[in-house]
């Protein structure tokens, strides 16, 4: 049966349309010597398939226009900075003096690469007023996993390992309470107050002799810049602890303030969301950290050193830079790719162009916030930083719950916002425009938000259809995690 | 500036609808000792052609691979990656979009991943694969950390022929929650000591194949002992293209599957991105971290792809999730799965067996240099040769006649003993009989002049 819809074709599995006796690659011939593998070599069947050149092409075009993407359209996911990708920066990651370089060749032949991750080192201190910085975390997650490991490094120097509890404001990514915990550390949530900001006095009463250190987002998830964040840093240092902040909305005060004034300990920078590397589907990413001269001498190997214009790397725990280092995150030596895609970045906006950035980023967030309240419920007063959260009180009695009003927006065409995060608003809306949208592009989204709050009142049940217009309707995703069928089989599908 | 829409005018018009005159009336928030206006000791901004030549300039102080004969691998491989690769992952569809939260709006890469995880299954012989991780050595040391979830139990069996890294990675992150791992570094693979370490209180074993030094091994009486104590078997694959040629890690009776997928679609870059895959018995999948795709359908009963299982992950658990990865190597899963479906079955067996006859014809040429021996009895596109001179001061020679000729062993491991003569030689289809000769004359050259 013909299942295509115009422009959306039908693409059937890979394993439906390709074949094990097709191949899209013209190899060169073998020389059929014996093998030298030993009693563990196989000639067995393995299962997969080919394609052509052509029909791979094919396969993966068709895929591709089932995807929504920043450069087609605004992409308002609050907390993830779609921003736009500039095409330069790919241009020069795929430099052969970049990308056709090995991790391990000697030194003396990749003092270009040395130099690259120096260079970026230099801005990021530089950006965040911050004494050291680590180059190796592959995301943001593992950015905070770094941070926090440096922090129990300093405990463990202290020799207070009884410092356990790490505070996390119940406003904060799933990705920091599952850090601390991962490291071992007890995980206590501090709540938010009505303005959407950590409650100071419950910070100050959740210290006791066995608090490690917090973990703030800032500016926070709610979209807003926690105003006490001087007063905890200083309240955690007297406390014995450290204070880790949550990078992850850098992108909001790039350029305009140094974290470091804030009296921060370490923070993860995401390079995919404040230096435009792309998202690519869900990473690559690159999570760099910095750290205050408090945490330095704990920060992992490997380190990139200029001596006096020849770069070195530090790989050896033994030497004198690393005697205190925790240890190595990873293999190798970082997302190089990403660090040139950031660093084409940096260097097109440089530091007054970076500051535009915070600037524009926060003024299209408010001025969103400005256009929609007449319709949209913002979740607090007051001005927002580069997101602006919404709760669902403007969806009362209509029946339409913030999913159905998500689901509508697809058939706008528009990417819906990060909806239910973060969890201390009732059926929350994230909105995160990014700098890189026109004035233009945000009244169109204002106008067609505004008009689907209009249809509430008039035709609520278009919400629970939507989304309408798209290859495939709502997805059972209850089923799909009951029964998971998560790969193609020859036979009839067999649950697990 | 050519990256920001809003102009000046815009700008102030934006503001009056704000209600505010000045930006800063925006940043009220932060603290009156912070300052709005620091200063940078950074340049300003630099048109397209600047940033160009800057970076250009810095990239050309490298030797490339493509400018030499080469030789490198221990975790890292050359490998020709067809042009249709590079073009597709750069659409924009794919580039430019996140991580699947809207599966009608996002099928595209719901159904690439889940074919990634099907190959990914395959080539590994295990039941069901996740969407990735970073690279192959967090996918080991998440490995580590879900046999221990799964068995409740502390201690870890490292393989003394395991890349050095990657047991170094794993010490950082699981050390730190007081286990207790058995790792050194050594040459010799030897399965009766590896079982004479294995008792009650191990909850895994991790062995790398082909290992290190590029051996390749049986592991089958090694997970049979293993299983008999209750305990878990990591296989560690750092090049993939081997799968072409040897039993699968399932077959041999892994229960949980780490590797490096850089081979596949991804160039070196320095490290990174590359791609970490993790596979593992349908049993295990609750415990399995990062995405997974599933099939399910939609309220037409069309079939389509969500993200499931999500239940142990960071944004649903928190603290109790099994990990804490988020984002992981969505745009290099799809360079991969490209490669793969280009290859195809006869592709990838082919290409296996290019990368093997390269490094029978190096090692044949070897054999008949004096004072260079090839340590391996077995090996599939890599393998050690003992030098008559330091590895490290041979490769630095040998790079300054132009080839880039081996990692030396020394250069990753910190820990005792006599490598420093040991050389690590990779090959693959990149490799011509010129290369080839290259290498052996200028080898003699180094060794001997």
């Amino acid at each position: 049966m013909n299942k295509n819809k115009g422009l959306d074709h039908d693409e059937q599995l890979l394993f439906e349309v390709g074949n094990i006796d097709k191949t899209g690659v013209d190899l060169a011939e073998l020389d059929n010597l014996s093998h030298m593998i030993g009693d563990s070599f196989s000639d067995n069947e393995i299962g997969l398939v080919g394609l052509s050149e052509p029909e791979t092409i094919r396969h993966y075009v068709r895929l591709s226009r089932k995807n929504y993407s920043i450069d087609a359209g605004l992409y308002p996911l609050g907390s993830c900075t779609m921003k736009h990708n500039p095409r330069l920066n790919e241009k020069m990651a795929r430099l052969e003096g970049f990308s056709e370089i090995h991790p391990l060749q000697p030194i003396s032949t990749c003092q270009g690469a040395l130099e690259l991750i120096n260079l970026i080192s230099s801005w990021l201190k530089e950006l965040t007023g911050m004494t050291a910085v680590t180059m190796t975390p592959k995301a943001g997650a593992q950015g905070e996993l770094c941070g926090m490991m440096a922090i129990k490094q300093a405990l463990l120097d202290r020799n207070e390992l009884n410092r356990k509890v790490v505070l996390v404001p119940d406003s904060a990514h799933g990705t920091n309470p599952a850090t601390a915990a991962f490291l071992g550390f007890e995980v206590k949530t501090i709540k938010s107050n009505e303005k959407g900001l950590i409650d100071f006095s419950d910070f100050k009463n959740n210290i006791d002799e066995n608090f490690a250190g917090v973990m703030i987002t800032n500016p926070n998830t709610c979209g807003l810049f926690e105003t006490d964040i001087v007063k905890i840093s200083e309240l955690t240092h007297k406390s014995g602890g450290y204070l880790y902040c949550d990078g992850a909305n850098f992108n909001a005060v790039v350029g305009k303030l140094k974290p470091g004034d804030l009296g921060i300990d370490a923070m993860h920078i995401n390079l995919h969301k404040t230096f435009s590397t792309p998202h690519g589907g869900g990473g690559p990413g690159s999570g760099p950290v910095v750290f205050s001269n408090r945490l330095e001498k704990f920060c992992p190997t490997p380190l990139v050193k200029n001596i006096k214009g020849d770069f070195i790397l530090v790989e050896d725990s033994n030497e004198k830079d690393l005697k205190k280092s925790f240890g190595r995150l990873n293999v190798f030596h970082g997302q190089m790719g990403m660090f040139v895609r950031a660093m084409s970045y940096m260097l097109s906006h440089g530091a007054d162009g970076l500051r535009q950035v915070s600037e524009d980023a926060v003024l299209n967030a408010n001025y969103l916030r400005a256009s929609l309240s007449s319709h949209l419920t913002p979740a607090f007063d007051g001005f927002c930083m580069h997101e602006i959260l919404f709760s669902d009180d403007f969806l009362k009695d209509t029946g339409v719950e913030t999913l159905d009003f998500a689901k509508a927006m697809i058939d706008e065409g528009y990417h819906p916002m990060t909806i239910y995060f973060p969890l201390v608003i009732h059926g929350a809306l994230l909105v995160e425009p990014t700098e890189t949208e026109s004035k233009q592009s945000l009244d169109h989204f204002i106008k067609t938000l505004c008009d689907l709050v209009e249809r509430l009142k008039k035709d609520s049940d278009s919400f629970k259809a939507a989304p309408v217009f798209t290859p495939i309707r709502r997805l059972d995703e209850t089923q799909a995690a009951r029964k998971p069928v998560l790969r193609w089989k020859e036979e009839p599908l067999i649950a697990i | 500036m050519r990256y920001l829409p809003l102009t000046n005018n815009d700008r102030e018009n934006m503001k009056k609808v704000i209600g505010i005159s000045d930006i800063n009336e925006m940043f009220t928030n932060v603290p009156k000792e912070v300052s709005l206006d620091p200063k940078f000791n950074l340049p300003s901004h630099k048109t397209e052609m600047e940033v160009g030549k800057i970076l250009s300039e810095i990239a050309n102080k490298n030797i490339n691979s493509n400018e030499v004969p080469f030789f490198l691998g221990a975790g890292a491989y050359k490998h020709h990656i067809p042009a249709t690769v590079d073009h597709i992952i750069q659409r924009s569809e794919f580039l430019t979009s996140y991580t699947p939260y809207q599966p009608e709006i996002s099928q595209g890469t719901l159904q690439y991943l889940f074919e990634f995880q099907t190959q990914v299954s395959l080539i590994t012989g295990m039941d069901v694969s996740n969407a990735s991780m970073y690279d192959g050595s967090t996918s080991t040391a998440e490995a580590v950390s879900m046999a221990k979830r799964i068995t409740k139990r502390n201690k870890v069996v490292i393989s003394p022929t395991l890349h050095p890294q990657y047991a170094e990675v794993i010490n950082t992150l699981i050390s730190s929650n007081e286990d207790e791992i058995d790792y050194e570094f050594s040459e010799n693979f030897e399965v009766e000591k590896l079982i004479s370490k294995i008792d009650d209180s191990v909850s895994c074993v991790v062995v790398q194949n082909p290992d290190f030094f590029g051996s390749c091994h049986s592991l089958e009486q090694l997970a049979e002992y293993t299983h008999s104590k209750g305990a878990l078997l990591i296989v560690v694959v750092n090049e993939i293209i081997s799968l072409g040629m040897m039993k699968s890690p399932g077959e041999m009776g892994a229960d949980i599957v780490a590797c490096e997928g850089q081979s596949l679609g991804n160039p070196l870059n320095f490290g990174g991105p590359y791609i970490g895959l993790m596979s593992t018995k349908d049993k295990y999948v609750r415990q399995l971290p990062g995405r997974i795709v599933g099939e399910t359908k939609d309220m037409n009963g069309e079939k389509g792809f969500v993200l499931t299982l999500a239940t142990r992950e960071q944004h649903i658990r928190r603290e109790k999730a099994t990990s804490n990865i988020c984002t992981n190597s969505g745009l290099c899963s799809l360079a991969f799965t490209i490669h793969l479906s280009l290859l195809g079955e006869m592709g990838f067996k082919k290409l296996s067996k290019l990368n093997h006859e390269a490094a029978i014809k190096l090692y044949n040429k070897l054999k008949t240099l004096d004072g260079f021996e090839v340590k391996n009895n077995s090996f599939f596109n890599e393998f050690t040769v003992k030098l008559p001179i330091d590895a490290s001061v041979f490769v630095e020679k040998m790079a300054e006649k132009g080839i880039l000729a081996g990692v030396p062993v020394s250069r990753l491991s910190n820990q005792e003993g006599d490598f420093s003569n040991l050389l690590l030689v990779a090959s693959s289809e990149i490799n011509s009989d010129f290369d080839r000769d290259d290498f052996i004359k200028l080898a003699k050259e180094v060794c001997y002049e």
